[in-house]
């Protein structure tokens, strides 16, 4: 059986921000996660945005949590070499009824501690935004609201964490807890048993179903679906900050921004679902994305969409983001409702779990050898011309490049692969390299991925996964 | 960095650039390079192992790699030097190209002139917006074929295929002669988007379901595809109530048109045609760029192999002679213009020079089936050429040779018109 100081149930962004916050202390961690690859599921399908927490409910945890978290970012960001840039979003408002909004947000933003949240008149707003329906009436500016890439996000949270001492099991599924004496003693996974000395839920959409097998279900964890677009980064219609549409009851509403890379990004809805493996989009859902960009930007394109995605966040009955302790599970830390904030909150919401930790008993002591940086895989087309010719006569596989849209070598996959937490599917190169996710889709370099990843892993390329098992690509060889 | 001086460089050796190369070199130009990102020549026709090319180039049926060889071999007896697993990462000013090549690292290609010939790629089902999972077993036509005729793995066992253009026909014969089971191909159009002679060889002979006017309407599955709707459309490709069918399927290929690969072009702010999605040329091939010239897919998406080895030959002819100071001068220019019935016309424009003896040819597309009809090239108020056909077809390319002494106007229009029926 295996032992540990700490076990997080999920690897995605929540899971993996803990592991690396505990790793900067002497302590044996652990992260177990159902899926193959970390950052699988909320983390990688949302509005990819760092978000300052204007428009949270005043008071609340998670108003706490986002306000402090967004500062973060800039050294977080550059210890771990994840793309990330405070483009600043806007607010605009078309009709005299959300103009007479306005004042209430900025109140918001001050109660939520946002002081920078500034009026814009409509001139100003068509300035900054020449593409917004010219029929706006003014808006706010809301200067700290960034950009990420969230999959790097969430790989370099956990490469970071593994290489200060992070174990991660990945494609292991929590099956069970026992509770004896007011502790959970044995937490079982398909891979086995292992003894913690604190648990920690970080389960996301699957929240409620970790918390249920300590006997806490007094809430359910629903899907709130979200379908996007994301259109070619040549579009001609395109806007430079985050454009929000008035927040309603329910939704943030449907927004359109720039992606860090340069794709235009239109959506989500807000959906609600009762199965939790319904990532599929529809012919409604994106139609009403569509319409309601179109009435701030109405000249969005989106017959430039080179992909289409759904994503599920966990939506917390009763509502509200929890970070919960039980006087009669002692042991267990139970962090759920983390929804669409929850990227941005991931950053805050590893020091707050840690801090829990402590004071439910676990004992801290530095770790000098923590080191926080956490080198990114050295990407061609960021190089200068210099840059570009000494890597390729270091290293011969930067000279072979196989996915052309987004100018990928067999260097970086290769290298994606074999890092401290692999690549070992399709989707998983994708998130990490943008390999395949141009506006080709893999269409040109998919069949040369395959090659790659079947002799890098010494597979045949029947055993090669889109992403998760059972998504083959290969059904066998031709007779 | 590695240095590469030449008169003319092509980018791309697949059918388009070997042409291009050989017709530079007879041409005169001493020292002509190609450049291909793969490990070997040929381009996309080494994966198209059917017969069915060179019926009208070199009147005799080949398969694609057959095809291939015969230039593979001309350009080899021309000596014209070849760059393989080599990609170009930019077109910079003053005629250079930046490369990663595999053997020298990063290479630098000086040029008299140059000749893009990148070919095209496939749409896919994020441009098509097909809603529904995202599964595995979703393939572009071609990525499949490239996996089960260059790396011998099969992709699938009951497969649906969106698309009735030439490759997802091509590959429903492949996938059923490989054991699998082709369920339907699914064309939202009320005809036929490929070649007829590849409905009768690659489906009617395999007894393979063609559903005209219908189209995929929800992907289902969640690691792998499960199977797929399909619904009839209308009149306005709007899918009709009450038509939904499932298919049981792993996997489903798409087959829903082509795109010229212009990111080089357009990033060196070459000027481009909206409807061919290609850079926009003259009669020589010359792009906006003066020494840059384009011919084959990357300039507009053509049906026949043939139709693009002859289009290249004159973009190689003209870049040999633009490298060699030999360029004719251009005394007034023509717009090319797509008339009634024609989608578009390539090249768009005319270059009108001293020889008034010579021909363009002109290449372009009707925007419908149609029947009897009549092509008629009109400038200046006058025919100055016309032709009679039985029938034509989008999928089907079209071309008319118009004399340069014959244009009179500032625009040459083309334009078909069905024709009565004499009996």
């Amino acid at each position: 059986m295996q032992k540990t100081d700490v076990l997080i149930v999920g690897a995605g962004v929540v899971g993996c921000a803990i592991a690396r916050e505990l790793s900067k202390y002497q302590l044996r961690v652990m992260v177990v996660d159902k899926n193959e690859d970390v950052g699988g599921d909320a983390s990688k399908s949302n509005s990819a945005i760092i978000h300052t927490g204007y428009d949270a409910a005043p008071g609340t945890l998670e108003s706490q949590l986002v306000v402090a978290a967004n500062p973060m970012y800039d050294r977080l960001t550059q210890d771990l070499e994840v793309p990330f840039k405070r483009v600043g979003a806007i607010l605009p408002a078309f009709t005299q009824e959300q103009f007479e909004t306005l004042f209430a947000w900025k109140e918001k933003a001050f109660h939520n501690r946002v002081y920078d949240v500034e009026y814009l008149t409509a001139e100003e707003l068509l300035q900054m935004e020449p593409n917004l329906n010219p029929e706006v009436r003014g808006g706010l500016y809301i200067p700290r609201e960034g950009i990420i890439d969230p999959f790097l996000l969430v790989v370099a949270l956990a490469e970071n964490a593994q290489q200060n001492g992070v174990d991660f099991l990945l494609g292991t599924k929590v099956t069970g807890m026992k509770v004896r004496q007011e502790r959970v003693t044995r937490v079982e996974t398909t891979h086995g048993e292992i003894e913690a000395a604190f648990v920690v839920n970080a389960a996301g959409l699957y929240n409620d179903e970790i918390a249920g097998m300590v006997g806490k279900a007094d809430y359910y964890v629903s899907p709130r679906k979200g379908q996007f677009f994301v259109l070619d980064r040549k579009t001609a219609c395109r806007v430079n900050h985050i454009v929000l549409p008035i927040p309603t009851k329910t939704t943030k509403g449907k927004l359109m921004c720039p992606t860090i890379h340069g794709n235009m990004l239109v959506g989500p809805t807000a959906e609600d679902l009762s199965d939790k493996l319904d990532k599929s989009t529809d012919e409604a859902g994106l139609n009403s994305v569509e319409a309601d960009v179109r009435a701030m930007i109405p000249g969005v394109r989106i017959q430039d969409a080179i992909t289409q995605y759904a994503g599920l966040r966990p939506q917390r009955n009763p509502e509200g983001l929890r970070v919960d302790r039980y006087d009669d599970v002692k042991n267990f830390l139970n962090l759920s409702g983390v929804r669409s904030t929850g990227l941005t909150a991931s950053a805050a919401l590893g020091k707050y779990a840690v801090q829990c930790l402590q004071e439910m008993g676990l004992e801290l002591k530095c770790d000098p050898q923590f080191d926080p940086r956490r080198k990114a895989i050295p990407l061609l087309r960021d190089m200068t011309q210099e840059e570009q010719d000494q890597i390729m006569q270091r290293e011969p596989l930067y000279r072979r490049v196989i996915c052309r849209c987004e100018v990928i070598t067999e260097g970086e996959i290769v290298a994606a692969i074999h890092r401290p937490i692999p690549a070992r599917s399709m989707d998983a190169v994708k998130r990490r390299l943008r390999v395949g996710m141009g506006r080709c889709q893999g269409g040109f370099c998919g069949p040369r991925v395959i090659e790659i990843m079947a002799r890098e892993l010494g597979v045949p390329a029947e055993e090669i996964q889109k992403n998760e098992k059972g998504s083959y690509m290969i059904t066998g060889r031709v007779r | 960095m590695f240095h590469v001086q030449c008169d003319v460089a092509v980018v791309g050796g697949g059918p388009a650039g070997l042409s291009a190369a050989v017709a530079a070199k007879k041409q005169g130009a001493q020292r002509v390079c190609i450049i291909e990102r793969d490990k070997s020549l040929g381009g996309i026709l080494q994966q198209c192992i059917h017969a069915g090319f060179g019926m009208t180039y070199f009147r005799q049926e080949l398969t694609g790699p057959e095809y291939a060889a015969r230039f593979i071999t001309l350009a080899r007896e021309q000596e014209v030097s070849v760059l393989t697993d080599t990609m170009v990462l930019r077109l910079e000013e003053d005629k250079r190209l930046i490369c990663a090549s595999g053997e020298h690292g990063l290479t630098e290609v000086c040029a008299g002139s140059i000749v893009l010939s990148m070919g095209c790629r496939e749409r896919t089902r994020g441009s098509i917006r097909i809603p529904g999972t995202r599964p595995a077993g979703i393939y572009t036509a071609g990525a499949a074929q490239r996996l089960m005729n260059c790396q011998n793995k099969t992709v699938g066992r009951r497969v649906v295929i969106l698309g009735s253009g030439d490759i997802g026909m091509i590959m429903a014969r492949r996938m059923t002669l490989e054991g699998a089971q082709v369920c339907a191909v699914v064309e939202i159009m009320p005809y036929l988007a490929g070649l007829t002679r590849n409905r009768v060889q690659c489906l009617d002979d395999f007894d393979i379901p063609l559903l005209l006017a219908h189209t995929v309407t929800k992907i289902v599955g969640r690691e792998r595809v499960e199977g797929v709707w399909v619904q009839r459309v209308d009149e306005k490709r709007a899918p009709v109530e009450g038509t939904e069918h499932f298919f049981e399927c792993d996997t489903l290929l798409l087959s829903v048109g082509l795109i010229p690969e212009n990111e080089l072009t357009a990033a060196a702010g070459i000027e481009m045609a909206p409807i061919t999605n290609g850079p926009v040329v003259n009669q020589h091939m010359q792009t906006s760029n003066p020494g840059v010239f384009a011919c084959g897919n990357v300039l507009h998406v053509n049906d026949l192999v043939d139709h693009v080895s002859a289009e290249s030959e004159i973009a190689g002819r003209a870049a040999a002679r633009y490298a060699l100071g030999t360029f004719g001068k251009t005394l007034r220019e023509a717009a090319c213009e797509a008339g009634k019935g024609v989608r578009y016309v390539c090249p768009q424009r005319l270059c009108i020079g001293e020889d008034l003896e010579e021909t363009a040819m002109l290449y372009f597309r009707v925007g419908a089936p149609m029947g009897a009809g009549e092509i008629k090239v009109e400038s200046g108020g006058h025919v100055v050429a016309s032709r009679r056909i039985s029938r034509a077809n989008p999928g089907e390319m079209e071309k008319m040779a118009v004399r340069l002494g014959d244009v009179a106007g500032d625009t040459v229009t083309v334009s078909v018109e069905p024709r009565e029926e004499k009996q």
